[in-house]
């Protein structure tokens, strides 16, 4: 009796669109991308291509050929960005890969759930009722966006400060063979993506990591801690044996795209442990979340 | 809407917190909040109020115990529950860096149920409603206490609500905003919104609220409406006269008690019901005895709580 009487009177609640989930998701971006500290980390992002840019051209003023002793050793790409501006796109992105790009996504992805947790902003969030499970999604898939942002604003300052300051033309592959300049700017797009790609393992560490404290500045420590713990684990040789398990191992895999046909193998690999981080990272973030006494 | 107000708005039956250290926060907790009415939690701080409120709004799971909002039961429910409950939880909490409007329209997109084409006129009406219309604009980390605890009622206020839950909503206000918070709470209740109110100021409690409950170190130590309540402790006998010590006697002779002696006042417990009040005063009268003053102080809900409490308006231990 008491059901029937206190029963919506209209359709208010039964009204679930399918698109359900998509406002949350507007909102979680535009959210994140309006705060000084996501613009502060792109513009960092933006300014690394300049910066190697500027370091190269100012390197080979006198003619000879970027990187120390001809290149070899130097940052992957770096020798070519003189022939050819594009070069800068990947010398950049593998440059940002191993410590600046993953460090962004750290502060965002950590910060996702306790920084909001910390502000009280969560509780309010959570009665609204933004739903627990939702809501994770929400915040999973804005870091995702904000993974490919990132990299995107790389590639992009990349691609202006490479056509500004050095010669753009058609390119050769790693494997030697030549591509037009519009098929190489295709694979740069293709490249951006499967360095956003490699993020989605971290991200979900991240989130997870972000569900087991109030502290936005704990969160974003922890997971930039794990980063930097991994990518010493994966550079010692004697623990060889469990480095293809870290998530960082196939990173690097993006430089397979440039070659010609693609060699697919280790890119896929670099998939399939994202996706398995992400689901185990990713259950263990909804199990922790949803079971969560929000007390903050 | 004379049947809504039968069926309780909130309903716990032996509802319990004990967090994970041991601590007991809320100890078999059986509240009944009637639909229509302002009702009052009190209680000191750390009495377990706000653990309280964090079980009935789903975001803390309870040891044991049920709790029903709305007629259905919470967590479980909270996706179709929560969306006609409006809740300011212990003090508001906004991002700094958007505007007041901005932080509305980030809440009401939480709500998958918003509808988000009224989203802009939504806002824009609880804005007006608690005042902030002029400072919508603004950054909400330049926002006075008074001005965010406004924001926090506005979110509450996105939807038409059938319950409304503030903890503690005057809290930083100036005594003109909490008068106009308070007005804002009777024109709601006015309209047929139930309103569950907790805050240690005892006076607004008995200025605004229909029901109270008071809560100690976690347990419900009793509810019912206002007036029942402030009644259940007898209120002070007070005399006043230049004849004190006779006085004192004679009322002695008339079975009053708790007879204190302050200079030309005489003050005792209230007598029970059964004693006319003028034939008390005659019979001083009688004795000889020059009574300027004679009348009962009507008890306030702070000596019902200090009756039921055995203490102070302190923390609890």
């Amino acid at each position: 009796m008491s059901q029937a009487e206190l029963a919506p009177a209209g359709t208010t609640t039964a009204r679930l669109g399918p698109l359900w989930t998509l406002g949350i998701l507007r909102s979680e971006l535009t959210t994140t991308l309006r705060r000084w500290r996501t613009l502060a980390l792109l513009g960092v992002l933006a300014a690394v291509p300049v910066l190697i840019g500027i370091a190269v051209r100012i390197e080979t003023a006198d003619g000879s050929p970027a990187g120390p002793g001809g290149g070899g050793a130097g940052p992957a790409f770096l020798s070519q960005v003189t022939n050819n501006g594009l070069f800068l796109v990947f010398a950049s992105l593998a440059a940002v890969l191993p410590v600046f790009l993953p460090m962004a996504v750290g502060v965002i992805a950590g910060d996702s759930v306790a920084g909001e947790a910390g502000a009280g902003t969560l509780r309010y969030l959570l009665v609204a009722p933004a739903g627990r499970t939702r809501l994770l999604l929400a915040k999973y898939a804005a870091t995702l966006v904000f993974c490919l942002i990132a990299t995107l604003v790389v590639a992009a300052s990349a691609l202006a400060v490479g056509a500004l300051l050095f010669p753009v033309d058609d390119l050769t592959t790693i494997s030697g063979t030549r591509i037009s300049f519009g098929e190489g700017l295709l694979r740069a797009v293709l490249v951006a993506v499967a360095v956003a790609a490699s993020l989605i393992g971290f991200a979900a560490l991240g989130l997870f990591v972000s569900t087991l404290t109030n502290s936005g500045i704990a969160a974003m420590a922890a997971t930039v801690g794990v980063l930097i713990t991994v990518q010493i684990l994966d550079a010692i040789p004697q623990l060889s044996g469990i480095s293809p398990y870290l998530f960082s191992h196939y990173w690097l895999s993006f430089s397979d795209l440039l070659r010609e046909p693609f060699y697919w193998d280790e890119v896929l690999k670099n998939l399939e442990l994202q996706a398995l981080y992400a689901a185990v990272f990713g259950s263990a973030a909804w199990a922790r979340f949803t079971a969560k006494d929000i007390t903050a | 809407m004379t049947e809504a107000g039968t069926v309780p708005v909130i309903e716990t039956r032996g509802l319990t917190k004990r967090y994970r250290g041991g601590q007991l926060a809320v100890d078999g907790l059986d509240l009944a909040v009637p639909g229509g009415s302002v009702f009052g939690f009190l209680g000191p701080n750390g009495s377990g109020k706000t653990t309280t409120i964090r079980m009935l709004m789903g975001l803390i799971d309870p040891t044991s115990g049920t709790a029903s909002v709305l007629g259905r039961p919470m967590p479980d429910a909270a996706r179709t529950v929560l969306p006609q409950v409006g809740a300011l939880i212990e003090g508001p909490a906004l991002y700094g860096f958007l505007s007041g409007r901005d932080n509305l329209v980030r809440f009401d997109c939480a709500d998958p149920t918003a509808d988000p084409r009224t989203r802009g006129a939504r806002v824009g009406d609880a804005l007006e409603r608690v005042g902030l219309a002029a400072a919508a604009g603004k950054k909400a980390r330049a926002y006075s206490l008074g001005m965010k605890q406004r924001l926090g009622l506005a979110a509450a206020l996105l939807r038409p609500r059938r319950l409304l839950v503030l903890d503690e909503p005057t809290n930083g206000l100036d005594p003109q905003g909490m008068r106009e918070i308070r007005a804002l709470i009777r024109e709601l209740a006015a309209e047929g919104t139930t309103v569950f109110l907790s805050s240690h100021l005892l006076d607004e409690i008995e200025q605004v609220c229909t029901h109270a409950a008071v809560m100690a170190r976690g347990r419900l130590i009793t509810q019912g409406p206002v007036a029942d309540l402030a009644a259940g402790s007898l209120g002070r006998l007070a005399v006043t006269t230049p004849d004190a010590a006779d006085a004192a006697r004679v009322l002695k002779e008339h079975g009053i008690t708790g007879i204190t002696l302050d200079g030309d006042r005489v003050r005792a417990d209230a007598p029970a019901g059964t004693v006319e009040l003028a034939d008390l005063n005659a019979a001083l009268v009688h004795g000889g005895i020059r009574v300027r003053s004679f009348g009962v102080e009507r008890a306030s809900l702070e000596d019902a709580f200090v009756a039921l409490t055995g203490e102070g308006f302190d923390v609890a231990g």
